[in-house]
């Protein structure tokens, strides 16, 4: 995200703006709101949050303590790739504590970080609903199933050696 | 829209439905096995080759045999093929056209990249994942297109929303469910009448029905099967519910993680209100009902319905403690009817076909079918649908073509809140007290089947550190306990423990159980207890190897 867009100029506050006043300004609304919010701007800035709090008259308190409560909402920009290993029970009797090591080996970051390039974001699911498929993990937002570390480990390497992410570095 | 009006559309329907058909799953499962583009090849290839008879293609809801696909399936023969990749799309419309000019099914020559000991193809007529199967809930999926409320008309789709509006009163309706013998599938099981009824009784004003999709138990994808597969199955319930008692006003709670279930929701609320079945005068009658969808944003607690009704009104997803109940004092204080996704896909079927009819399938006092989501360490992983009282072992054994190398350990049914049901009580008949009595529950449906690789206290830990996570923090015994619990897991699953813990963590289990202010809390030790009774020695085990070293050591 570059520099703090001022709310008239940027068009994400605009289409923010006709969700709340399609839902009336309501404060019940607020999870709507948010959601919109973190598809519009990929996760919740200090400024959008505060924008939401005055807007639909809610002290901006409780719209943090429900941007904090729900897993759904960042409140950190997430990296260029990002990867969702599922830790549901399914996939967890499959050996998903193994895929979610070899990701955080390889790519040397913690579940829930993102690496210091902002190339590769880690982060556990509660059950995608795929168990069918376990272990299923969701690279880039694709979902793929019959995961190995092997398998894993080099779509992994691969996402990370991306020209774009040796750039920012 | 009246009945003849329906009735219409749906006999022109059925008519176009019956023709020669490739029909795909295009939800679930089959999504991210590339079913789409499979759907896409299959038109392409038809639409090249003039074929006699014409065959058209459909997309579809979920077939079951999730772990197989993407599914495909020839109707009318039934045949159904599995695992079918973009390349071997010409083959199988071959294979089709052949079937249908001889009558005989086609099967294809290996086109199984995962090279599983199982035909690629076959009749799902004769393969014991269908033949034991009574599909209620289910009986559309895989069948129609979700999109399509002409489809879900053509199966009788609507005609008891119909029945109850003009042919019976609201305590009329509420006999029947009450009659039913139906029991809530959300997890505990309480008696749907009942629940409707005192909803009912409330004085009349501002009342709300609301369907709980959030779907929180890891490892179960039953609801978001139905809502992706028949999504006017549980509007149709729904509304039925709100006539029965009486409310203007509904929500479907649904989990932010199910995108396509969503998005088919949408669409068929979009087509009903369309059709006049939702909004106002619903069949020109006088009962209006509204239905706005509310998604959730990840958190399990919110599948608690005092916690979800508080999601809705836009705050934190806290419990807080019953009574009152929802059904006196609920959204916005108002009377409110919560029933979970299942619950309200078994409504219509018993409008349609009688409480009789319901009352008669499943066992005792555990009527109807359930719909499980069978996953884990086993052969065939998909949705099932039995009757209550099958046996543990015929699911499992039978339908589930046992565990993929090696035997089944246990089943856990219930996920963070249930139990580990060991190998030998396989012959428990699945129902609600059965399951209570091997200290598990019957829970909304997961299924996961372990092998004898799978280390129970892990298992244990591994739902201790959910429930740890999922705590919402309101009060203190489930906040401080889980995170005790979990430390203590975690050290004898280290092998840092010694006997006496056991003893300490028996005590804790019972202290925040008994403490606790809603069901997160209380049902959290579940997972140890059911483990600590019949998977004791892995325990020991794991102590008693501390204990030499001990030894050795000083
Ligand atoms: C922690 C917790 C999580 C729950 N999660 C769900 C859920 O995901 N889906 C559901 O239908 N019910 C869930 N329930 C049960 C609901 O509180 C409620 O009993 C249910 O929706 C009632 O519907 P029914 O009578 O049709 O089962 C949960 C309960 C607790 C305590
Ligand atoms: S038992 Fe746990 S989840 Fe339930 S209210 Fe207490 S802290 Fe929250
Ligand atoms: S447990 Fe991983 S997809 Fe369900
Ligand atoms: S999702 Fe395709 S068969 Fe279940």
């Amino acid at each position: 995200m570059d520099g703090k867009p001022h709310p008239n100029k940027d068009h994400r506050f605009r289409v923010l703006e006709a969700t709340m006043k399609r839902h009336q300004y309501q404060p019940n609304s607020l999870i709507e709101v948010l959601h919109k919010a973190q598809e519009l701007f990929g996760y919740l800035e200090q400024d959008v949050l505060l924008h939401i709090a005055h807007s639909l008259k809610l002290p901006p308190s409780q719209v943090y303590g429900v941007a904090t409560f729900y897993h759904f909402f960042s409140l950190t920009p997430s990296g260029r790739h990002t990867c969702v290993v599922c830790m549901g029970t399914a996939c967890f009797v499959k050996g998903a504590a193994s895929l979610l090591s070899t990701v955080e080996q390889i790519a040397q970051i913690q579940t829930g970080e993102t690496t210091r390039d902002g190339c590769l974001s880690l982060s556990t699911a509660r059950c995608l609903g795929a168990c069918g498929s376990a272990p299923a993990v969701v690279l880039d937002g694709q979902v793929v199933g019959y995961q190995t570390s092997e398998k894993l480990g080099q779509q992994v390497t691969q996402m990370m050696g991306h020209p774009q992410c040796k750039v920012a570095t | 829209m009246d009945l003849q009006e329906l009735q219409t559309l749906a006999k022109r329907e059925q008519e176009i439905l019956s023709a020669p058909c490739i029909r795909c799953c295009t939800v679930g499962g089959c999504l991210s096995a590339n079913a789409l583009e499979v759907k896409k090849q299959i038109e392409v290839a038809i639409s090249t080759q003039a074929l006699t008879p014409p065959i058209q293609v459909r997309g579809v809801g979920c077939m079951g045999l999730c772990s197989r696909g993407p599914l495909v399936r020839l109707d009318p023969s039934g045949i159904l093929y599995d695992q079918v990749t973009a390349e071997s799309v010409p083959e199988l419309v071959h294979a089709c056209q052949e079937t249908l000019q001889s009558n005989l099914p086609k099967e294809l020559p290996n086109n199984t990249p995962l090279s599983l000991p199982q035909p690629s193809s076959y009749q799902p007529r004769h393969h014991p994942f269908f033949t034991l199967q009574h599909p209620i809930v289910l009986e559309n999926s895989g069948h129609i297109d979700p999109k399509e409320i002409k489809e879900y008309m053509a199966n009788k789709g609507y005609i008891a929303l119909y029945q109850a509006l003009y042919d019976m009163t609201p305590s009329e309706v509420i006999d029947q469910i009450t009659q039913s013998g139906l029991r809530g599938r959300g997890g505990g099981g309480y008696p749907t009448g009942l629940k409707w009824s005192t909803v009912a009784k409330m004085p009349p004003g501002q009342k709300y029905v609301i369907c709980n999709g959030d779907e929180g138990d890891p490892g179960a994808f039953m609801d978001r099967s139905v809502l992706e597969s028949d999504p006017h199955r549980v509007l149709e319930g729904m509304a039925i519910a709100a006539y029965a008692v009486g409310a203007n006003q509904g929500y479907i709670y649904i989990r932010g993680e199910y995108p396509l279930a969503i998005n088919h929701l949408e669409t068929a609320l979009r087509q009903a209100r369309k059709q006049g079945l939702l909004g106002s005068q619903i069949f020109e009658s006088p009962f209006d009902f509204r239905i706005d969808i509310r998604i959730g944003a990840g958190a399990f607690v919110c599948g608690e319905e005092t916690a979800l009704m508080a999601s809705i009104e836009g705050k934190r997803g806290l419990p807080h403690p019953r009574p009152p109940y929802p059904a006196e004092s609920g959204l916005w204080g108002c009377p409110t009817l919560i029933n979970n996704v299942e619950t309200f896909a078994n409504i219509a079927p018993i409008i349609r076909n009688g409480a009789e009819w319901f009352a008669g399938i499943g066992t005792d006092k555990s009527k109807g079918t359930k719909v499980f989501s069978l996953a884990g360490k086993i052969q065939n992983t998909g949705l099932i649908e039995v009757p209550m009282g099958t046996s543990l072992r015929q699911i499992v054994e039978q339908m589930g073509g046992g565990v993929l190398d090696g035997s089944a350990k246990a089943v856990q049914t219930g996920g963070p809140s249930g139990g580990c049901i060991p190998v030998h009580a396989f012959d428990t008949p699945v129902d609600y007290e059965s399951l209570t009595r091997l200290g598990s529950i019957m829970g909304s449906g997961g299924m996961i089947v372990m092998d004898q690789a799978t280390n129970m206290v892990d298992v244990a830990r591994f739902f201790m550190e959910f429930c740890m996570e999922e705590s919402c923090g309101k009060c203190v015994p489930c906040r401080a306990g889980t995170v005790q619990l979990h430390q203590l897991l975690t050290k004898i699953c280290e092998g840092k423990a010694r006997t006496d813990d056991l003893e300490s963590l028996n005590q804790l289990c019972e202290m925040v159980k008994d403490t606790s202010l809603c069901g997160l809390g209380k049902s959290a030790p579940n997972p140890i207890l059911s483990t600590l009774h019949f998977f004791k020695d892995e325990y020991l085990e794991l102590m008693h190897n501390k204990a030499s070293d001990d030894h050795h050591s000083s």
